[in-house]
């Protein structure tokens, strides 16, 4: 039998604020141990939340750029649970009336179609704390770090119109480019900024109904969810094609070991008892207010990779690879400027650049070859002082800190040698000096003449020190040889 | 309206209320009459009323994002029930 996966998406995005969206203690990565819990955070008796302006505008500004109806009253509400990473007992987040309403979003398929992916709504809500099982404590205990608890999150829950993982990684990835985009989101996926949860069914080609569906939850990288796509759809289609039914469950995937595991069944820890929060009023948003934030938004993926190619003339693959990091994004601009050759900027940021990047593990931000440093190589390749071997020479001395592309040039005496003066009595004295190599090539008949200038331009080149302009010399050596036979 | 015993029982899990089995009677006796004044209430005519979201008839006052919350880790931690390593220590919870 045939089979057809349904994928739907809830996705939690850490907006990037400098504060809890309840509290103005820091959101701030890495910090010691609860140093950053304050009273709120801990829910002290007799503390009251106050709501991030911050967090409400970066969730309208989502709204906004997925084209959706911003909630103008939306409502906090409890959701009832008991976990010790969850000091109050509740997760104060959004249900009856969320923030962000039904919007889309454009994913870009392998053959190159467009497919709409249809987003259900998208709701503020707090993150939850950190629980350690093992540490620098006694063992058969838990320990608790909060200072993660109440973060500002979105989540984004799309409609299920994915039929298979490489279209869910591909929504995942445009929604990772639009948050950063939009500058809402830092988009360290290492650092939970980003995390999926996964539903998953599977039907007959051609059903109309779904089939009972798992949730994977809590993915925190594309590699990962993919994997877990892969496993989980397989693992519902062996039980139905040997008669078995799917139990609705929450299943976690480690993407370390590979293996997939049953949390606990829906049933009961279903029953969240939702209220809405008597501790915070309605958040209401002036139509003024979404008009100033609309008026504000940044460039978006989409419209980026247009401009990249009506602006600079990049190819559409160039274009969409240099757009949808927005740091990536910049520092291509930032390279495209100072060195005026936008063609050779998208060919070092997309290739040499992003793959010594990829190797190390940073990101661009990181880059130890800054924009205006990969600016200063290019001006050199591109007014033809080195070659495209120097210049990679050039790139790892810059990458390893001697300093910009002149500097390194000078240093290692790399200067491609350009002038024809130079060149001729370089292209003369090799010739003068391998008598034998010439009158070989004389002796030669004319048809196979081309295949001996190789030698020469070997000679040529180990003369120059690697410095001569090899399409100069080439050039020149043509029109010497030509005069002699 | 009464309120059976397993949903007394299921409430009591839920809020992680120990239920003493003799008082679960009289408990859903007192939950049912909470429920009848609920009933009442639905009763009375509220065509043409818009409901409200808050009992409080304003709006959400925001802050501005700026940190103003100094560490008061040792504080905190003075008063918690177990501490260790800066962590708060809880009976080992595993998924």
């Amino acid at each position: 039998m045939n089979w057809e996966t349904v994928i739907g998406l809830e996705v939690h995005v850490q907006l990037a604020t400098k504060t809890k969206i309840f509290s103005a203690a820091s959101t701030a990565f890495g910090a010691a141990p609860n140093t950053q819990a304050c009273e709120i955070d801990l829910a002290m008796p007799g503390t009251l939340p106050v709501v991030n302006k911050q967090a409400i505008d970066y969730a309208v500004m989502f709204g906004l750029a997925i084209d959706a109806e911003i909630g103008k009253t939306s409502v906090f509400e409890r959701k009832n649970y008991f976990y010790p990473d969850l000091p109050k007992g509740y997760q104060t987040t959004q249900l009856e009336k969320p923030i962000v309403g039904a919007g889309v979003v454009e994913i870009q398929l392998d053959n190159g179609d467009t497919k709409s992916i249809r987003i259900h709504h998208a709701h503020l809500e707090e993150d939850a704390g950190k629980s350690l099982h093992e540490g620098n404590f006694r063992s058969g205990v838990s320990g608790i770090d909060l200072n993660r608890a109440g973060t500002p999150l979105i989540e984004i829950v799309s409609e299920p119109d994915m039929s298979s993982a490489e279209e869910a990684v591909a929504f995942a990835k445009k929604l990772h480019s639009i948050v950063t985009s939009l500058g809402i989101c830092d988009g360290e996926m290492s650092q939970g900024s980003m995390r999926f949860d996964v539903n998953i069914s599977v039907r007959p080609q051609g059903e109309t109904t779904l089939g009972t569906r798992t949730e994977t939850k809590n993915l925190n990288s594309f590699k990962f969810m993919e994997d877990a796509i892969h496993l989980e759809v397989e693992r519902q289609i062996d039980l139905l094609e040997e008669g078995s039914e799917i139990i609705q469950e929450t299943r976690l995937y480690n993407g370390e070991t590979k293996v997939a595991r049953s949390m606990r069944s829906k049933e009961e820890a279903n029953d969240y008892r939702y209220f809405p929060c008597p501790d915070l009023l309605p958040v209401v948003i002036s139509d003024e207010h979404i008009e100033q934030l609309r008026s504000k938004l940044p460039e978006l993926p989409d419209a980026k990779q247009q401009r990249f190619i009506d602006q600079y003339d990049l190819s559409e693959y160039d274009a969409g690879v240099l757009s949808t990091d927005a740091t990536v994004a910049n520092y291509f601009e930032q390279t495209a400027t100072q060195s005026k050759n936008a063609k050779l900027s998208a060919n070092w940021v997309s290739g040499e650049l992003s793959a010594r990047l990829n190797a190390e593990n940073i990101s661009i931000t990181q880059s130890p070859v800054s924009a205006e440093q990969l600016a200063s190589l290019i001006i050199r390749i591109a007014d033809n002082s080195i070659s495209s071997k120097m210049a990679k020479q050039v790139f790892d001395g810059i990458w390893n800190g001697e300093g910009d592309a002149d500097q390194i040039i000078e240093a290692r005496g790399l200067k491609q040698v350009s002038d024809s003066g130079a060149l001729e009595s370089m292209v003369d004295e090799v010739l003068a000096n391998n008598q034998a190599m010439v009158d070989d090539y004389i002796n030669t008949d004319a048809d196979k003449r081309k295949k001996k200038l190789g030698g020469f331009m070997g000679q040529i080149m180990k003369a120059s020190k690697g410095q001569a302009n090899p399409q100069q010399v080439s050039q020149i050596l043509a029109k010497k040889l030509a005069e002699l036979v | 309206m009464s309120i059976e015993k397993q949903t007394i029982e299921n409430l009591a899990t839920l809020a992680r209320l120990a239920v003493d089995d003799k008082r679960v009677d009289e408990i859903s006796q007192r939950l049912s009459s909470v429920l009848e004044l609920v009933d009442q209430l639905q009763a009375a005519d509220t065509s043409g009323l818009s409901g409200l979201d808050h009992p409080l008839n304003e709006t959400q006052r925001l802050r501005e994002d700026e940190v103003n919350k100094p560490n008061m880790r040792e504080a905190f931690q003075a008063i918690a029930p177990d501490t260790e390593d800066n962590l708060y220590l809880v009976p080992k919870v595993i998924d």
